[in-house]
Order: structure tokens, then sequence, then C-alpha cells
């Protein structure tokens, strides 16, 4: 059977038809149709291990009735898991309760992402590319269990039915399990291609099924990569050098070396670890270290040299324009222009990284949690130099990722460091050093300006974002041949508006040497929509109009965006009551992953400043719902990641170096901070959109804004400073001397 | 030699005095449900019961721990208001990627072995010091009052 999606259209998209799809896959989409290339044909045979039959790379299916469904794309929280298997299952006529998962090993052959060119998991890309498939593979397997069921009963298979992998031919009567059947498919001929199920008859797709992970995370039973260990393990931590491109000078490990269970120290040009019986060993000889960095040529960059480097190339750079429409420059009338900045970011997911290596003569085998596992394996015969085929590289649950794990070069590390010894070591960062060596979100800043008519409508809409690119580093060959990348202007560049002249543009500005940079949770739509939708709301308030009214007389002819603005309006009650002073509601509108989605924010802005998240209502239309469970979860679970980015979070940098340690100083959002949020759902028969990181896209604009309508003060700048949302210095004063952080007071108060 | 009584089981552990129970419990005794986030009692994901209070493990020195009942996520199934709160979790499914979502139950337990029918309040301040990067604290809160009251507000999720 071959595999075409039919939803992605490889052969000629237009330019716009891409745009549509988001920044990274039109990104990767450029590459000239690497998915053609590797193709994901999934009937191609797995390994010589398998059960019995094993049709394609995702469905196994043993004598002993055993069902493993091979998920391409990795769990970290967002529900692929489930929604792959859902899919699989779906055409298998089997329960997600009857079946086990397993982590795909590196093989892109097998398990290439089209959208991304890549085994990756990113961009909210995974049911998008997989959505038709899946199913292919699972009816595939299903067509031949039947037939060799019908075959054996020789009758037609026509005459046969499927209910939770029992096939059943009613007019005998007969029954056969398909353990019993394995063997017995795995000779038949497999179909062109099996038809697929009218959505009507759908058994899985669409309900709240339990996640197929989840009793594993609350028993404590499910490993991640963090509690991986084999026999003969030890356990190392890191310190590499905190100036970015700096080098390991020279270090002293005489203490170290002292400490009980301290095994050895290792080098390596820019960092060191300690090695150990356990991870408390390992982080009393980190800290008995005597280090000497050669901070090298950062050794003075600031935060402050870094927005003004910035500025400057925003004012004198050279803009790469992603999108004209009109003539923006000719157009006359009232011009209204703001400047934005967004800050570094840091992933930090709750699993620090982690990676499991164990180096022999001839092979190196890996345990990793990765959203790119294929590159785990390449940088593993790149450091240890062994041939590609001795990687093994076993894909684990992620505890959290939102981007981090995109990037394999903590497993350079590790492996750099592991081949140094002969026994299997667990390189675990600190907290301090998985925010100190992150591969940041870069900052950005943006000139955005609008010409309007007399009615106070843009006619006229130029946006210059100004920042450096991930892709370049990423897939250098995936930039656009005028050296655009696509995620630079994501949600910029495509609007939800009609207006007549407009001008979306990037001026690259990369930043130093040694300071890596990486997608975080939204990726370009995080940013884009953030300025975006802010300057919109100026835009209304400029007009004197309410800014869901300005809104929908711009809105474009896209009926989704009205399906989703008026779904969220109306449920959030917008325009009914009065808001007492210093409370304020704020909306944000946006279509992010092939999704739509509306987001209304309810905020209380106290007289010190202080920032009270009271309601949240969210509605989203992301086409054909997988898991509606899924949804709700990842919009709420989005919103609350971009909230603690926009009130809390932020890097910043001095003497070339992260000033941020752990979450007392990058702090994120807490429960008792978090308000009621609704999610609905626009029922919709479209393809599926992705769902992952579109909360995170509307969090920050419907917030700030809301912080508008409570205060008047409009936030350029994230994080949000407080202090200008001040009202009454003296009461600061009073707040500020009687409060401290809930966790923390509640910590000290239990430990003490 | 430290003596540990862990999920009812004696262990004899030979750890220094200030090592944290965090890592006895994962790097020597090789329980792996409790999780390390920050070392510094920051974010909860570490938190085990002495006892029957919660605790943070990674700044806990095991000594500390030494003739005390250690109760941890591959124990608490076995008490009633922690397989209540492991139900009610599962019900309407509130861990995404999971790794917090261990301790959030340990704390979760604690407060209704304190307070059976727990406020909003109450909640706030017992489960403010587990930090959720994937964000589920909506769904956390439901649970807890799920567990406490066997009243679901929200749909649960078919298994």
């Amino acid at each position: 059977m071959t595999s075409p999606h039919d939803d992605v259209d490889l052969e000629s998209p237009s330019r716009r038809e891409l745009l549509k799809r988001g920044g990274l896959v039109v990104a990767f989409m450029w590459l000239g149709g690497a998915s053609r290339i590797w193709g994901m044909n999934s009937s191609e045979p797995i390994d010589e291990s398998h059960p019995l039959f094993s049709p394609n790379a995702f469905v196994r299916i043993g004598s002993d009735g055993s069902v493993h469904l091979v998920m391409p794309n990795v769990e970290m929280g967002q529900g692929v898991y489930t929604a792959q298997a859902t899919l699989l299952a779906e055409e298998l006529d089997i329960g997600l309760d009857q079946i086990a998962v397993e982590h795909a090993p590196p093989n892109r052959k097998l398990y290439i992402n089209p959208l991304l060119g890549e085994q990756a998991t990113g961009g909210s890309t995974t049911v998008r590319y997989c959505w038709t498939s899946l199913r292919d593979a699972g009816a595939a397997a299903r067509d031949m269990l039947v037939n060799a069921a019908a075959q054996r009963w020789k009758v037609d298979a026509s005459q046969c039915t499927v209910t939770r992998g029992v096939v059943t031919h009613a007019p005998s009567g007969r029954t056969l399990r398909y353990g019993e059947l394995a063997e017995a498919a795995a000779k038949v001929t497999p179909p062109a291609k099996a038809p697929l199920k009218d959505p009507k008859d759908f058994q899985l797709i669409g309900k709240p099924l339990r996640r197929v992970d989840t009793p594993g995370k609350v028993d404590g039973s499910l490993l991640f990569g963090m509690d991986v260990r084999v026999p003969g393990m030890k356990i190392a931590t890191v310190r590499a050098c905190p100036t970015f491109g700096g080098r390991l000078a020279s270090v002293d490990d005489t203490r170290a070396l002292s400490i009980p269970g301290v095994v050895k120290v290792v080098k390596i040009d820019n960092a060191v670890a300690v090695i150990a019986e356990h991870f408390w060993a390992a982080k009393q000889g980190l800290e008995a270290l005597d280090i000497h960095w050669d901070p090298g040529v950062n050794a003075s960059f600031t935060t402050e040299q870094m927005f003004a480097d910035l500025a400057n190339a925003s004012e004198h750079g050279k803009p790469i324009v992603a999108k004209e429409v009109g003539h923006p420059d000719d157009v006359k009338g009232k011009v209204i222009s703001a400047t934005y900045q967004l800050p570094l970011l840091a992933h930090a997911p709750m699993e620090p990284i982690n990676t499991l290596v164990h180096v022999r003569p001839d092979s190196c085998e890996i345990w990793v949690g990765s959203q790119v596992v294929a590159r785990c394996a390449d940088v593993a015969a790149k450091v240890t130099g062994l041939p590609p085929e001795s990687i093994t590289v076993h894909n684990q649950y992620i505890g959290g990722a939102f981007g981090r794990r995109l990037f394999e070069e903590s497993v350079g590390q590790a492996v750099a460091f592991a081949k140094q010894v002969d026994y299997p070591v667990k390189i675990v960062w600190t907290r301090e050093e998985d925010i100190a060596q992150d591969c940041y979100r870069p900052a950005y800043y943006d000139r955005i300006s609008a010409t309007l008519d007399d009615n106070g409508k843009p006619l006229a809409w130029i946006d210059r974002t100004t920042g450096a690119s991930v892709l370049a580093s990423f897939a250098p060959v995936a930039m656009g041949k005028d050296g655009l990348d696509p995620d630079l202007v994501e949600c910029a560049a495509d609007l939800p508006y009609a207006i007549p002249n407009l001008r979306s543009e990037w001026v690259r500005h990369d930043f130093p040497v040694g300071m890596k940079v990486g997608w975080w949770r939204g990726v370009g739509p995080t940013h884009n929509v953030f300025v975006v939708e802010s300057f919109v709301d100026e835009l209304a308030h400029a007009a004197g109009k309410d800014p869901v009214a300005y809104r929908r007389e711009m809105l474009s002819d896209d009926p989704r965006f009205r399906g989703v603005l008026d779904l969220a309006t109306q449920k959030a009650g917008w325009g009914q009551g009065t808001s007492a002073a210093r409370q304020g509601r704020g909306i944000a509108l946006a279509a992010p992953f092939g999704s739509y989605l509306c987001v209304i924010v309810d905020v209380e802005v106290s007289p010190q400043g202080e920032i009270r998240l009271t309601r949240a209502v969210a509605a989203v239309d992301c086409g054909t719902v997988i898991n509606p469970n899924t949804v709700e979860a990842q919009i709420q679970g989005g919103l609350v990641f971009g909230w603690s980015a926009a009130l809390y979070s932020g890097i910043t940098l001095k003497q070339g170096a992260v000033e941020q340690r752990n979450f007392n100083d990058y702090r994120v959002l807490r429960l008792n901070q978090t308000p009621p949020i609704e999610v609905h759902i626009v029922p919709s028969k479209e393809q599926p959109g992705g769902i992952g990181e579109t909360g995170t896209v509307m969090a920050m604009p419907a917030l700030t804004n809301a912080i508008f309508a409570a205060t008047g003060v409009r936030i350029r700048q994230l994080p949000i400073d407080t202090s200008a949302l001040v009202q009454d210095k003296n009461a600061l004063k009073e707040v500020l001397s009687a409060t401290s952080p809930v966790g923390d007071a509640l910590e000290a108060g239990e430990l003490s | 030699m430290l003596s540990l009584l862990v999920n009812g089981q004696s262990y004899s552990v030979d750890a220094p005095d200030d090592m944290p129970l965090l890592w006895v419990l994962r790097d020597i005794i090789g329980l792996t449900g409790t999780k390390f986030g920050c070392g510094m009692a920051q974010c909860g994901a570490c938190t085990v019961h002495l006892d029957g209070q919660s605790v943070r493990s990674c700044v806990m020195p095991a000594s500390g721990a030494v003739g005390k009942k250690i109760t941890t996520i591959e124990g608490i199934g076995a008490t009633e208001i922690g397989k209540r709160v492991q139900q009610a979790w599962l019900g309407i499914e509130v861990a995404q990627c999971g790794y917090c979502q261990t301790g959030q139950i340990m704390s979760a337990t604690a407060l209704l072995a304190q307070k059976p029918t727990p406020s909003d309040a109450d909640i706030d301040i017992a489960m403010s010091g587990n930090l959720c990067r994937c964000g589920t604290y909506v769904r956390i809160r439901a649970a807890i009052k799920q567990a406490a009251t066997g009243q679901a507000t929200l749909p649960q999720t078919i298994a």
C-alpha cells in the first residue's frame, strides 16, 4: 500500500496556500519535496524481531493477541500518542484499551514527518500530516486480517465484520481474534488502498477517550528519560561555560575527587562533568570543582546591548519582504505606529535535560527523550566516529519540551563525555544548567504602523519584525531563496483582516556566535500574534471603537474567523454588564497552525499593579477533532504557558551569560494565579488543524489587551513591567513589604 | 547506613546523612516515580509524605526521614484517599506530560487527608507550591474537588 497524504498537496502549492499552512511547514516544504525523496511508505515491513504480523511501520500483532502500535512522533504531553493510536485503532477496529504503544526508533525512511522533512515532532504538525496516512495504515492492516479470516472460512471478505479486534462472519456465526489471524494475515497480499471509514461511522475519533499514557503517569510507573536505569550505570552532572561561546580553560578536581561517591571528572572543550555513583555525589563534586573559564568574545554582552543592536538593525538593516499587497507606502491618512519588544525565553520544562549513553568500542546506545530522534543518532555517530548502523537510540516519554528537545546539542555533549568512559553514564543537568544553557526563543524588536481612513479603519499596514532565525541553524537548506525564514512572519504576513495595502517584512539580526536559539511553544505565531493583536487593539482604541466591533468590521472573508469570534464573544458575554474600576476584558483572534481561535481574558489590576486573571474563554475551530479532551487540555495549558511568559518570564544577559537559574528567578504561573478557563469547540468537518501550541499563541495579547482595558496602559514590552500599572505608589510599598510568592512561603513553612 | 521505611518496606541504604531523600529514593532504592525538577523546593515535583505530611524530598536530608513512614507515589494508591485522588486524576485526565503529576497527587492527597472538603482557598494554599509547565491547573483543581466529593463536575474520559 502506498500512503499518499491526500490532504497535503506536495506537488505545487501556491505561495499563499503555503503561508496558510504555517511558516515552518512552508520552510520545510521549500526543501523541494523532501517527503517525496524519502517518502512515507507505510507498507515497508519493520525489523526482523517483529511479532507475526507487521504489515507496515506502525502495526504489530502477535499470535498472543498483543497489538503494538509504533508511534512515529514523540509524546511530550501534547497527546500525540493518543491521537496517533486513535487514528490507527479507528481503522483497525480495535479499542485503545487493547493496544500498547511503542516509541519509534530513528528511521527517517519509515517515520518522517513530511511537513517538517525530518523525523521530528514540532510546529503542531503531527495530526495534520498523519490524519490520512495513519488511518490508511490501520485500514490496510485490518483488510489483511479480514482477508485471512475469509480465506480460512472460505467466505467472501465482504461478509465479515470486525469489532474490538474480533472478526465475525455473521451468516455462520464464526469468529476469530486478531491474534489467531496474525500468522495467516502476514501472508496476505497488502491492498493497494484499503477504503477508509465514513466519518459518521467513527467509533473512536471525536470521543474523549482516555489517553494511552495516563495510567502510568498517575501511579508513577511510566518512565521518562530521566528514570531509565541500566546495569552498571553511573550518574553525572555538567557545567558548561556560562558565557556563550566560551571555553574551559582549566579545572582543578582535587577536592571533587575526594567526595565519597565521585568516580571521575571528564572534560570537553567548553564543559566539565562529574561522574558519580548517584546524582547527589555528582552535584557535590561539581560544586567542589575549581573551574577557570575562557569567556571568549561575548564576555561583555548584555541584554541592553542586544536590544540596542536589534533596534539598530530594525532602523538600518535591509528587510526581506515576505508579503506586499497594494502600495502601503503611498497611502495618505492618519498614521499610528508602535514598537514592540519581546524577550529571550527559556523553555524550562519540568524534566531537566538528561541523556543516558553507553559507548562501547563498536557501538553506542542512547536513551533520551527527543523531538528529533534521528538527529540524535546522527550526532552520536559524528561524536563517536562510529558508523550510523552501530548507533541505537531509544526514544523516551518527555517531561515537557515546548521545543527544547528539537535541539540535540545536549545529546552530542552527553556522548562526548560518555565516550571517555566504558560504562553507561546518565548525564543529568541541574535546573540551573537547564536554564543557563537553553536554546533560547530569540528576542524580537518589531516596528509596526498603520494608515487609517476617516473611520479609523486601516488602509495600509506595515509590520517590520527584527530578530534571529532559528531555521538558519536548524536547517539552512530550508531557508527561502530570498533568505526569508517564514517562521519570522507566520501570522504577520497573513492576517485575519482584509487590509488593502500591506507589507510584512523581516530584518535578520542573528545573535553573537555561541548563543543558541531555538523554537519555543507557538514558534513564529506566539511572537507575531502578540504584536498584531495588540496593535489592532491600539487601532480600535484610536478609532474610539469597541475592540470586537472594530475587528468584525475588518474581518477577511474566511467564515471560520467569524465563527470563533462569534462563539467566544457570546460565551464570554462580551459587551454585557459593566466592569468595575481596574477590571478589563481583552480579546485576541488568529489562525495559527491551521486552526482558528478567539480568546477572551478578564483581569483585575490592583492599585498596586498586581495583575489577577479572573476568567478566560476560548473558542476554537481546529477542523475535525480527534479527541475533544485533548483539544481542551492543550488550549488551557497553552494559555497558562503563554501567560507565564507574559507575566514573569524573561531571560536577561550580563557578561555574556544568562542571569536566571531556577524557578525563583525564572518564574512561571502557579495554580493560585490560574483563572477558570472555558474552551468551546466549533463543530467542523474540515481537515484537522494543529492544536498543541495554539493556546500559547493567543495568551499574551488577550491578557495585555485586558490590562489596557483595565488600566489604560498599553503593554508593548514583555514580560509585563507591573510598575507601569501602579495607581497608588504608597499602597505599593505596603504590599511589597507584606507579600512573597505563595510557593515560597508555603515551602518555607513546611520545611522549617 | 540509614534505615528507611518506604511504602511499608524497610531499606538499609549506604548514603551520606545530608543526601536528600529524593536521590536516595531515585538513585539508590530505584523508586523513580518521585521526580527531580529544581533541587531547591521551588517546584514540588519531588513531593513525598513523611508520616502523612507533604515534604519536598529534594531538600529533605534522608537522615531526617529515619524513623518516619515515607510514602511515595508508588505507595499512595494503597491508601484510601490516594486511590480516590488517582481515580479522579484519571477520570478527568489531568496529566499532560505527567512529569509533575506524581508530586501533584502527593500534595493533593495530603491536603484531603487534612481537609476532606477543601475550599478553593485551601486548594490554592496546598497546591501552589507544585509547578506544572503543561498548565494543568484548572483540571488539578477540579480533580481535587471530584476526589473530595465524589461528584464529577467535568466530563469523564472514556477508558
